[in-house]
């Protein structure tokens, strides 16, 4: 029995370190290489060594496919494909394979020359990995092998993120990543056509939010800016440098403009600029209102947000910070929330969703006594804010999704156990399909029953269809054929055909039995007496009395013969192919009923 | 299957294919070279135009002088210039079920088809080749709308006066059909209905027919399509290049295996290489603006007007120009040069690496920051203030009849420094320059066109081994100005069939089979045989179900219980249905096996029979000419057994025949 099975390395009841292996129509593959952000040790890449123990992990994986450019779903790529040794390909979209090696650079960096880290990946490791790579355009069928093709859909998420479609001969499986249902402001929502995949793979880190309107929660983050830049308080917005970062300066940009606000903003790292770029560049992948007003406004030029100096944090009066990274676990936005904990003027606004572990998560659930390297504690004082501005689709967004893709059977990944029953109940009952949330390691394995395409001859079909379109429930009509199974291709053909291009000869099977009859008139008279009896009997069939004495019924042939012995007898030779043996059995016993007496 | 044939132009193509139960437009191009009958719409009063005197016939009947006038000895309409459409009386156009762009040159006729025939069906094309589409359809509508015209002429358009006239206005074929430009609000309407489609997407038409754009490698978003189903596959070739310029390479390898490949948009200019053209133009372009002249450069406002740029780019600092300003005029100059920036997917690698950086991947932003390159969306405004000469222009339409370019020929025409370089191959330019004349300006003709040339094609036919070409009758023979060249013609085996305006042809295909899917329960009960060594055989009885042009087929519905205790109506319902198809017999019938069991059926009986069996002990066999005689003395049966047939002949005893009969099949395979 064929069948599909998903492993999650990462991202089973869990967010971050996204990594997924399924294994489909014999091919397997592995959705997001994603390192955990609540780790510093082994724990924070997938287990690689689950793949295989001993093989190549090329000989093994039919191919890696990269969801977007966050680096809870790539930051394990450069240790997976060059440490642990990969050569096979890795699909992901244009942007994301623009942008992808630059948070790696980034994360390399403040791993090895902040933290000084050993034996992490190099430089030229991140090149080596990336020059494996083969972009992909959305909509587009890649044919991965002849029988393994995938196709991109956009997500929306953050700039390039894409779900996949992976398809083997007619099973497939459609992997979500991250994905966000309603446009935001600069991005549009997730779509996906009526694919039907046997199973959905889909994130759930909101799989128990249902979120108020994002007009209403711009609203709240604008007021709560505006109050502590007012009064005179600093605010710092941990952000990763792309995604969120772009809505949010969108949002600033504009309010700083109407409200005329004389306030700096700022964005933290060097990367602002290219990042800006980049959406320039890409600003296909943006929403459709961006898209359409580019030539006259590039929204993604920013006349309010300027380039952070670290000499700022220290300057007196309001401002607002945009830094990096957005979980506050290093770097910069670490470095300033350190500076500015201390005032309860200021405050900081988390606009993620933040992994167990980091400063983030701790100040989100309440914590106010930080505990620092070097036994440092840090009191936080200033304000702490959460703004959900992630990105993902909430539980109305993946009931949507699962409603618009159509699967056979659900499997929730990157989210929190307890959220993820309740969501899988609430799949199950309204979609009547199964729900999976395996953990980390535990594979799901569901049974298809694929069926089986082969080629049938025009004329079989044709000869078929001419019979009427819609086989009448009570009697259905068969079609007869035989099925030519030659390497691997399949013929349905009629059973001349199938013959023919054997080049086998038909065997002809025939009946010719003797039914005795009394009657002593004249051969020919009792042929016609058959044929006016079979006449009256058969108003269906084709029956017809020949010249030379003979009846037809059909292709059955009824001649009648004397008797050698007894002139009171005549003997009828009914003689049929095993091709009409039904009729011709009938017939027989008919006759051997007797003639109906001859009105005289 | 058949191909109806509505442009007889061979690079703005307008075929409809009918393939299985689906219509296919493929490319909607749009003949402008009927506007070269027409006088320029000068944006300027241009006293020149306004006084050229009205023509009149040999006999000094004049009745034609509103209409048609007479510069150097060529006649011109004087009206609102007209464009040729595509055929639309061949084929009930509201028929067509969708339509499919190859490139933005190719789909210039879209509102005249979608908006005016009665459309309803969707149109596919790349998003470059929309959005640059659109840039090129609103310069057109911009163009002509903003130098209103009263005078429509149409009094030379009727048969018998048209006979009389010079030529070319004598030779211009279906002038009645010929129309005014769509409004902007057509154009709006006929792109609206436009779906967008990526390379290698496969597109599902009705489950019937599969529709793939393929990258073309001629223009940016330009695609070839691939039209197929299951078993037959039809290639769409429109505008392709083999050059590397800006677009992504061609793909061709997706072309292989065509049973048809139907070949439009060849280079229109065979003999002229693209790279030295543009070294012409480099040179001739420096020549000039050294010497104090200016170069004028009718020009399209996308395409290759990127990669000039990019030449100059390169070129002007070394040839010394990097004080002369270039100048780019186009209502949709700022658009096009800014959405050149966004389409990094579909451009070629070194361009799609400097995204990654990133930087645009088209250097002429760099030449936009230095202000060397200044682009206007007319000459009206800011342009009239910034102009300075000697200097370099881009302007269009390349026709010389509508535009910008209009007004510089009436201002440059006159002086020998200045230069006109026709970098566009649509347009002749001879013709192009006819009702400029006379012209003391100088003219360079250096036509860029990289699309494939006949060598290119021939490459290319070999490597993807089309069963069957269809290609316009302008390629199956060498252009008329060159007869000798046999080199510059189709050539492949078999002859390309050739089509012209007007035409329909019927395709050479044969379908033999359609894809149908078994119900795994289905395939689960079927028992292969093997009849040759890795050929199994397995008869199939199902229920054939078909939907969406999708055909299953499932497993036959399992026989109701006996409707036990019900009367049968009528004796009728006895008579068995003919129609219940018995397999075919194959094999022969080893005789002593055959007789061997015969004898001893009864110590094995095959089921547990009501009636004991017994083996015949009298069996008796007779050789004849053709095979052999079996014998059942006692049962008064006679069985016949030849190399293809069997025939048993007994008496009316069913259950002696069923029991042979089934003896027999032991032998034989079923079909």
């Amino acid at each position: 029995m064929p069948e599909i099975r998903v492993t999650p390395l990462g991202a089973g009841q869990d967010v971050g370190r996204s990594c997924i292996l399924v294994s489909i129509g014999g091919k397997n593959v592995m959705l997001d290489c994603g390192m955990h952000m609540g780790f510093n040790d082994d724990r924070r890449f997938p287990d690689f060594s689950y793949i295989t123990r001993n093989g190549r992990l090329t000989d093994f994986l039919d191919c890696v496919i990269i969801s977007h450019f966050h680096l809870d779903h790539c930051g394990a790529l450069p240790y997976f494909s060059e440490m642990v040794g990969y050569d096979g390909p890795i699909y992901m979209t244009h942007p994301t394979q623009a942008i992808c090696p630059i948070l790696l650079e980034d994360y390399r960096k403040i791993a090895v020359d902040k933290k000084g880290e050993a034996n992490f990946f190099t430089s030229q490791m991140i090149k080596d990995c990336m020059k494996k790579v083969v972009a992909v355009h959305l909509h587009q069928t890649v044919q991965v092998d002849d029988e393994l093709e995938i196709k991109a859909y956009y997500a929306g998420h953050v700039l390039g993120a894409a779900m996949f479609q992976i398809k083997v001969g007619s099973e497939s499986v459609v992997y979500t990543g991250d994905y966000n249902m309603t446009p935001d402001r600069h991005l549009g929502a997730a779509w996906i056509d009526k694919c039907r995949p046997n199973l959905l793979i889909t994130e759930s880190t909101y799989a128990t939010t249902i979120r108020d309107s994002k007009r209403c929660r711009e609203r709240d983050f604008l007021k709560k800016v505006h109050e502590t830049v007012e009064r005179g308080g600093k605010v710092l917005i941990p952000v990763f440098a792309l995604g969120r970062a772009q809505e949010l300066c969108i949002l600033l940009e504009t309010f700083w403009e109407r409200v005329n606000l004389k306030a700096p903003i700022y964005f933290s790292t060097g990367l602002t600029e290219k990042a800006n770029h980049y959406y320039k560049l890409f600003i296909t992948w943006t929403n459709q209102k961006i898209r359409k007003t580019f030539v006259q406004r590039n929204m993604f030029e920013f006349k309010h947000i300027k380039a952070f100096d670290r000499a700022f944090a220290d300057n007196p009066g309001p401002m607002v910070v945009f830094a990096t990274p957005g979980m506050l676990h290093a770097g910069q936005s670490l470095q300033i929330f350190r500076k500015w904990a201390g005032n309860e003027k200021n405050m900081v606004i988390m606009p993620g969703y933040c992994v167990q572990g980091t400063v983030g998560h701790k100040i989100l659930s309440g914590q106010r006594k930080l505990e620092m390297e070097g036994r440092q504690v840090l009191e936080v004082k200033m304000q702490v804010e959460y703004m959900s501005f992630s990105a993902h689709a909430d539980a109305k967004g993946i009931m949507q999704l699962v409603g618009q893709a159509e699967p056979e059977s659900v499997l929730l990944v990157h989210g929190e156990a307890k959220k993820m029953e309740f969501l899988k109940q609430k799949i199950e009952q309204e979609f009547r399909v199964n729900c999976y949330m395996p953990a980390n390691g535990e594979t799901v394995t569901l049974p298809t029953s694929p069926s089986i395409p082969v080629g049938i001859s025009l004329g079989l079909l044709k000869r078929e269809m001419a019979q009427g379109l819609l086989p009448s429930a009570k009697k259905p009509r068969l079609l007869h054929g035989t099925l030519i199974m030659k390497d691997s291709s399949f013929q349905l053909v009629s059973s001349e055909q199938a013959l023919k291009e054997l080049g086998l000869a038909e065997h002809q099977l025939r009946f010719t039995c003797r039914v005795h009859l009394h009657d002593s008139r004249k051969e020919q008279e009792t042929a016609a007496r058959v044929y006016s009896h079979l006449k009256s009997i058969l108003k269906d069939h084709c029956v017809q009395h020949l010249p030379d004495g003979s009846v037809t019924v059909e292709s059955i042939l009824i001649q009648a013969a004397a008797h050698s012995e007894d002139p009171g007898t005549k003997v009828l030779l009914v003689s049929w192919t095993y091709q009409d043996e039904e009729l011709g059995s009938y017939l027989t016993s008919l006759l051997k009923k007797g003639l109906p007496q001859a009105p005289s | 299957m058949k191909l109806y044939c509505l442009s007889g132009h061979p690079t703005l193509p307008c075929n409809v294919l009918k393939f299985k139960s689906t219509t296919i437009m493929l490319d909607c191009g749009l003949d402008m070279t009927s506007t070269l009958n027409f006088l320029p719409l000068p944006l300027v009063q241009s006293p020149r135009l306004s006084n050229l005197p009205g023509w009149s016939l040999k006999d000094g009947n004049a009745f034609l002088d509103k209409e048609l006038k007479e510069c150097s000895g060529h006649v011109f309409v004087d009206s609102v210039p007209e464009f040729c459409l595509p055929e639309t009386e061949l084929i009930d156009l509201s028929t067509v079920d969708v339509i499919l762009i190859s490139n933005y040159h190719c789909m210039m006729a879209l509102p005249y088809i979608t908006e005016h025939t009665g459309f309803t069906g969707t149109v596919y094309a790349t998003e470059p080749t929309v959005q640059i589409g659109r840039l090129l359809m609103e310069e057109l509508v911009n163009f002509i709308e903003r130098v209103p015209k009263a005078q429509s002429a149409s009094l030379w358009k009727n048969k018998d006066i048209q006979r009389l006239l010079p030529s070319p206005l004598k030779d211009a074929v279906e002038v009645s059909t010929w129309r005014r430009c769509y409004t902007m609000q057509e154009v709006n309407s006929a792109l609206s209905k436009i779906q967008l489609v990526g390379y290698s997407q496969k597109i599902e038409l009705f489950g019937a027919v599969q529709v793939t754009p393929l990258s073309s490698g001629y223009a940016l978003g330009s695609s070839n399509w691939i039209i197929q189903s299951h078993y037959e596959k039809v290639s769409y070739v429109s505008g392709s290049s083999l050059l590397t310029t800006h677009p992504q390479p061609m793909d061709q390898a997706s072309l292989k295996n065509s049973d048809v490949l139907v070949l439009t948009g060849l280079t229109q200019i065979p003999t002229a290489n693209p790279d030295g053209m543009v070294g012409e133009f480099c040179s001739n372009l420096a020549l000039t603006v050294r010497n104090g002249g200016n170069v004028l450069v009718p020009c399209y406002p996308s395409g290759v007007i990127y990669d000039l740029l990019e030449c100059l780019y390169q070129y002007i600092d070394s040839a010394g120009l990097s004080n002369i300003p270039f100048y780019f005029i186009s209502p949709v100059a700022n658009s096009s040069l800014e959405f050149s920036q966004i389409f990094a997917e579909w451009l070629c690698h070194n361009k799609q690496t400097k995204v990654y950086l990133p930087e645009p991947p088209f250097p002429h932003a760099e030449l936009i920051q230095t202000n060397k390159l200044r682009h206007y969306p007319s000459i009206h405004g800011d342009f009239s203030n910034d102009f300075r000469q000697p200097c370099v222009v881009f302007t269009g339409h390349p026709s010389l009849r509508f535009g910008d370019v209009v007004h510089f020929m009436e201002l440059w025409g006159k002086s020998s420094l200045n230069t006109v370089i026709f970098t566009e191959p649509d347009f002749s330019y001879l013709e192009a320059l006819a009702p400029y004349q006379p012209l003391a300006m100088k003219c360079i003709y250096c036509p860029i066109d990289t699309r494939l040339n006949f060598i290119q094609v021939s490459k290319l036919l070999k490597e993807v081994q089309p069963l069957h070409v269809v290609c316009p009758e302008q390629y199956t023979q060498p252009p008329p100005a060159q007869s000798h060249r046999m080199d510059l013609m189709i050539d492949c085996q078999p002859p390309a069939m050739s089509y012209r305006r007007a035409e329909v042809l019927a395709l050479p295909f044969k379908r033999l089979f359609e894809k149908i899917e078994i119900m795994p329960e289905l395939a689960d009960s079927l028992v292969p045989m093997e009849i040759k060594p890795g050929i199994s055989l397995a008869t199939v009885s199902a229920v054939l179900h078909t939907k969406d042009n999708k055909h299953v087929l499932q497993p036959p519905p399992r026989p109701a219980p006996p409707t036990s205790g019900k009367k049968r109506k009528r004796a009728s319902e006895d008579i068995p249905d003919c129609k219940v198809l018995k397999p075919l017999l194959s094999g022969s019938i080893p005789v002593e096996q055959f007789v061997q069991t015969l004898e001893k059926t009864a110590h094995h009986p095959p089921f547990s029979c009501l009636l004991e069996q017994h083996g015949f002990s009298d069996v008796k066999v007779e050789d004849t000419a053709k095979g052999h005689i079996v014998l059942l003395q006692e049962a008064e049966t006679l069985i016949q057994i030849e190399e293809d047939s069997t025939h048993i002949i007994c008496d009316n005893d069913e259950m002696l025949r069923v029991r042979l009969r089934d003896l027999v099949l032991k032998f034989l395979q079923k079909f």
